[in-house]
């Protein structure tokens, strides 16, 4: 177990508090660099997929992790930041200047719908942020002019500087992705450990004495949507490039709740948590698939080598693969994973690996009660 | 001028059930401030439930509605026990969060079960007998608007008096104040919870079937209770009358956008209306404005 | 001139007179305590000076300047600081995480700064911690800097409470029943605190209290209200004497 001798309050600034880190992290930036030279083209897609949840998990972080503010329409923000760099880039603008126009405009709309979410609080704000992201979807299919309504837009490949382009498939896209991910983290961490960010986590923790200490609550929610917004209109950006095709349906409130399951499964208590809840949710997908193809007839061929009838393995193998294949089986496995993370785990993934690591850091001092749930009352929150 | 009134009643008529489903919102929040919102969800149930009930197995319309709704009751008692009673006492977030999922769950189980097509229930007020309906001066009324009207407005008759006046009422607005309070003072509180829950789905299965003859019964009429939420919003959250109010004034907001403004409107008239709703009067028509005394 | 000085000021709420018409001043430098039983109105007044609460009527002024009108989030910045009655700290951060937001109103830096982290930002972060370290020596919360506000004993997190608002360096210090829930010891430490407050940290201090051992010990001059009205003002022992007072609240 490795104790820190604290000689120098800028050990508590730094980011990376040991030389630990400085390994671990480097692994992981030299695996990362890697992959695109070793991994398949489908792992490569799905890891760019990841990166983008990933930038908007962050953001979600940064508004509800950090400033308590939840949000179910930031499928809203996204759909503007592509909207955004797909209509700026059918104009002629070169990427280098909508991609960062993208965000801008999106950081806008963020300040603009703070302000009225400055009154609402709780409940009250997460419907008015799903009425948000309604009304954001119905005006992307009726403004024509400049989204192509339902038809959908073309978005053609990102062109960096005159000559090098960037296609959906190459490693530069994922490279940019990837550099995005980490910028994103980096800002994240620098809020946090600034004046800004404390103020923040002030306002989630108890609004009356962040006023009596000198923080204007008004100013600093709009600085959270607005950067949030931003953050989420970059993604944005890189969702329309790598679909190269985006249309109002894609937009919906699933997509936003599918971000929210993001920093519920990573767990919201730090940044490690989006990128976490980001593989989970786009692993989703291939399990799925994985049920559908290939989990039959490994359970049935498991089944003959322990010497069941051939019938019933057979009749076992269909039905698992039924099941995978059923239409709504996606929204089931949706609504399963919420339920489980919120009831079994309220810290996410990220939550279960700092109490894994705390177990091996004790050991074999590692009580099982340490992390044991008080027995909680519902306490009003009319009254917060 | 015959054309507005029409609207104007059919209107009435959504609201109604817009009503209904804002109802039981604000009933689960009295009782245990959490917002449920797979509520769109329980009334899909009460619909495929009532479809197993009269048209599956063949029963009298009457039989079947009274066998949806217990069994929709028990259901939500159920669900109550499973979901929500582990997750008491998280931040109101997690809670929300669950019911969304649990909204998902239900919504594809149920496209497993009964399947995703549209499907049909025969009412004593369906249009198919041609003699169902009420004349009015020029104007015509489907008889199954008008049993939605009279069916909402008694229940919400029954359930103001029942949270008011009675004992059991009382208790469970004590329990969503301060759950501690409530256990010491020997309120039941778990069996509070249960009932207030199989409430809600009851109501839930009331709107679920009284709406089947108008939209069909498909997996998809959950996404009405997201209409519900202005209806609820616009009323004040805790407070009954309020629902019914808010849910008919969104329901003829509704019909009249949808036949005097373009197209597109009609989709998001509500949710422009709650904006504008929680931008000047946050707690509703008739909801209390509450402020935390430090 | 005094350092502060309430005019006039009521708070009614409907036809609740939670402050009716009160007046005193405070002079700079003081220890002023308010007692009077409970619902006198003595947090309401202190709501009414940290603009959480808008006054009826009546006026608020702060080295001579009217601050009745001031946004509550401007209060900390002119100089005023205050405890709660029920601990109002965040509790899901670090007791460090709660004093480096005291010194909010002191912030140099800006966001675009501060997204970048430049040198800049690094130096006043490293100003603002040497600042708070100041106030945990004073107050001897070494060993509870890195603890989480959740699991801390109540005493403790009181102590944190004055510490926070001692981060704001004040001019004027709002205390909410600082030895409330504090058993004779720490209501002892209370006490020499406040006199090092005053003394050697030169804030002037405004106080609601119940103890009377320690009002006798610390302040300089006393309020007694009820029912939202001033009973009598003065020296301790002159309000202790005063007959309204003795009948009203202290009995005996």
């Amino acid at each position: 177990m490795r104790f820190i001798f604290k000689t120098d309050y800028d050990q508590d600034i730094r980011l990376l508090k040991h030389s630990g880190y400085w390994w671990s992290y480097g692994v992981l930036a030299f695996l990362l660099a890697l992959a695109p030279f070793v991994l398949g083209g489908y792992l490569l897609s799905q890891l760019v997929f990841v990166y983008i949840y990933a930038i908007v998990g962050v953001s979600l972080t940064i508004l509800t992790g950090f400033t308590g503010q939840v949000s179910l329409g930031h499928a809203a923000f996204l759909a503007i930041g592509a909207y955004t760099a797909g209509f700026l880039q059918s104009l002629g603008v070169p990427f280098v200047v909508y991609f960062p126009a993208a965000a801008v405009i999106t950081g806008a709309v963020g300040m603009v719908v703070a302000i009225p979410a400055l009154r609402l609080t709780g409940i009250y704000l997460v419907i008015a942020t799903i009425a948000f992201g309604f009304i954001v979807e119905e005006v992307a299919a009726r403004w024509e002019a400049v989204t192509h309504g339902n038809e959908g837009m073309r978005v053609r490949t990102a062109d960096l500087i005159a000559g090098i382009n960037l296609p959906r498939d190459e490693p530069g896209f994922y490279f940019l992705c990837l550099g995005t991910l980490v910028a994103a983290i980096v800002l994240a961490l620098n809020l946090a450990r600034s004046p800004t960010g404390r103020a923040f986590m002030a306002i989630r923790d108890s609004e009356t004495a962040a006023k009596s200490m000198g923080v204007n609550l008004a100013l600093y929610k709009v600085k959270s949507f607005t950067i949030s917004a931003a953050i989420t209109g970059m993604a944005g950006v890189l969702f329309a490039h790598k679909l190269s095709f985006i249309s109002p349906e894609m937009f919906t409130l699933v997509l936003s709740l599918e971000f929210i399951m993001v920093i519920i499964i990573g767990g919201i208590i730090g940044l490690h948590g989006a990128v976490l809840g980001a593989v989970f949710i786009v692993m989703i997908d291939p399990f799925l698939t994985l049920l559908k193809d290939d989990v039959p007839t490994l359970i049935s061929s498991l089944m003959l080598a322990f010497g069941a009838a051939e019938q019933t393995a057979a009749g076992v193998a269909s039905s698992i693969g039924d099941i995978g294949a059923a239409p709504g089986m996606k929204g089931a496995l949706y609504g399963l994973i919420i339920i489980f993370f919120i009831i079994f785990e309220p810290y996410g993934l990220y939550g279960r690996w700092l109490k894994v690591k705390l177990y091996f850091q004790l050991f074999p001092l590692y009580k099982k009660a340490t992390f044991k749930r008080q027995k909680t009352y519902v306490k009003s929150e009319r009254n917060r | 001028m015959f054309d507005f009134v029409q609207q104007l009643v059919n209107g009435i008529a959504v609201g109604c059930i817009y009503g209904l489903i804002a109802l039981g919102f604000v009933l689960i929040y009295k009782a245990t401030e959490v917002v449920n919102f797979a509520q769109g969800e329980l009334m899909m149930l009460g619909g495929f439930f009532a479809f197993t009930f009269m048209t599956l197995m063949g029963l009298n319309y009457w039989i079947g509605f009274l066998l949806a709704v217990i069994c929709m009751a028990l259901l939500g008692s159920a669900i109550e026990r499973v979901v929500v009673r582990p997750i008491l006492g998280y931040p109101q977030f997690s809670i929300v969060m669950a019911t969304i999922g649990l909204g998902f769950f239900a919504r594809s189980i149920a496209g497993m079960i009964w399947s995703t097509d549209d499907l049909k229930i025969e009412t004593p007020f369906s249009e198919s007998v041609t003699e169902n309906v009420v004349r009015i001066g020029g104007l015509v009324i489907a008889d199954d608007k008008v049993s939605i009207i009279v069916a909402t407005v008694l229940l919400c008759v029954v359930l103001y008096f029942f949270f008011s006046r009675t004992r059991m009422g009382v208790a469970m607005q004590a329990t969503s104040q301060n759950m501690l309070a409530a256990y010491y003072m020997g309120i039941p509180v778990k069996r509070v919870f249960s009932m207030i829950w199989a409430i809600s789905a009851a109501v839930a299965c009331f709107a679920g079937i009284l709406l089947a003859p108008s939209t069909l019964i498909h997996t998809n009429v959950g996404f009405l209770g997201l209409k519900a939420f202005p209806a609820a919003v616009l009323g004040g959250f805790g407070s009954i009358p309020g629902a019914l109010v808010g849910g008919i004034i969104i329901g003829v907001i509704e019909a009249l956008a949808g036949f005097y403004l373009p197209q597109g409107f009609k989709d998001v008239a509500a949710y422009i209306v709650l904006l504008l709703v929680l931008w000047f009067k946050p707690e509703g028509l008739f909801g209390l404005k509450m402020r935390k005394k430090v | 001139m005094s350092l502060f000085k309430v005019d006039n000021i009521s708070l009614h709420f409907g036809g609740l007179r939670a402050v009716d018409d009160v007046s005193f001043a405070v002079e700079k430098g003081e220890v002023f305590t308010i007692i009077g039983p409970n619902g006198a109105g003595k947090t309401s007044i202190f709501n009414l000076i940290s603009r959480l609460y808008n006054p009826t009527s009546g006026t608020l002024t702060f080295e001579d300047r009217d601050i009745t009108a001031v946004p509550p989030h401007e209060i900390a910045s002119l100089g005023i600081a205050r405890t709660f009655q029920n601990i109002e700290l965040f509790e899901n951060a670090s007791v460090l995480a709660n004093l480096l937001v005291g010194r909010h109103c002191h912030t140099t830096t800006s966001i675009w700064n501060e997204l970048l982290f430049l040198p800049s930002v690094r130096k006043a972060e490293l100003a603002h911690r040497r600042a708070v370290e100041e106030v945990i020596d004073f107050l001897g919360l070494q060993k509870y800097r890195d603890m989480l506000i959740a699991g801390l004993p109540y005493g403790v997190r009181k102590v944190c409470e004055v510490a926070r608002a001692l981060c704001t360096e004040p001019k004027l210090l709002l205390l909410d029943e600082p030895s409330s829930g504090l058993n004779v010891e720490e209501t002892e430490d209370m006490a020499y605190w406040i006199t090092d407050i005053k003394k050697d940290l030169g804030i002037t201090v405004l106080m609601v209290e119940h103890d009377m051992s320690l009002v006798n010990r610390v302040s300089d001059r006393v309020l007694a209200l009820n029912y939202g009205k001033v009973l009598a003002s003065g020296t301790p022992s002159q309000v202790q004497s005063h007959p309204d007072v003795i009948a009203a609240y202290l009995g005996g």
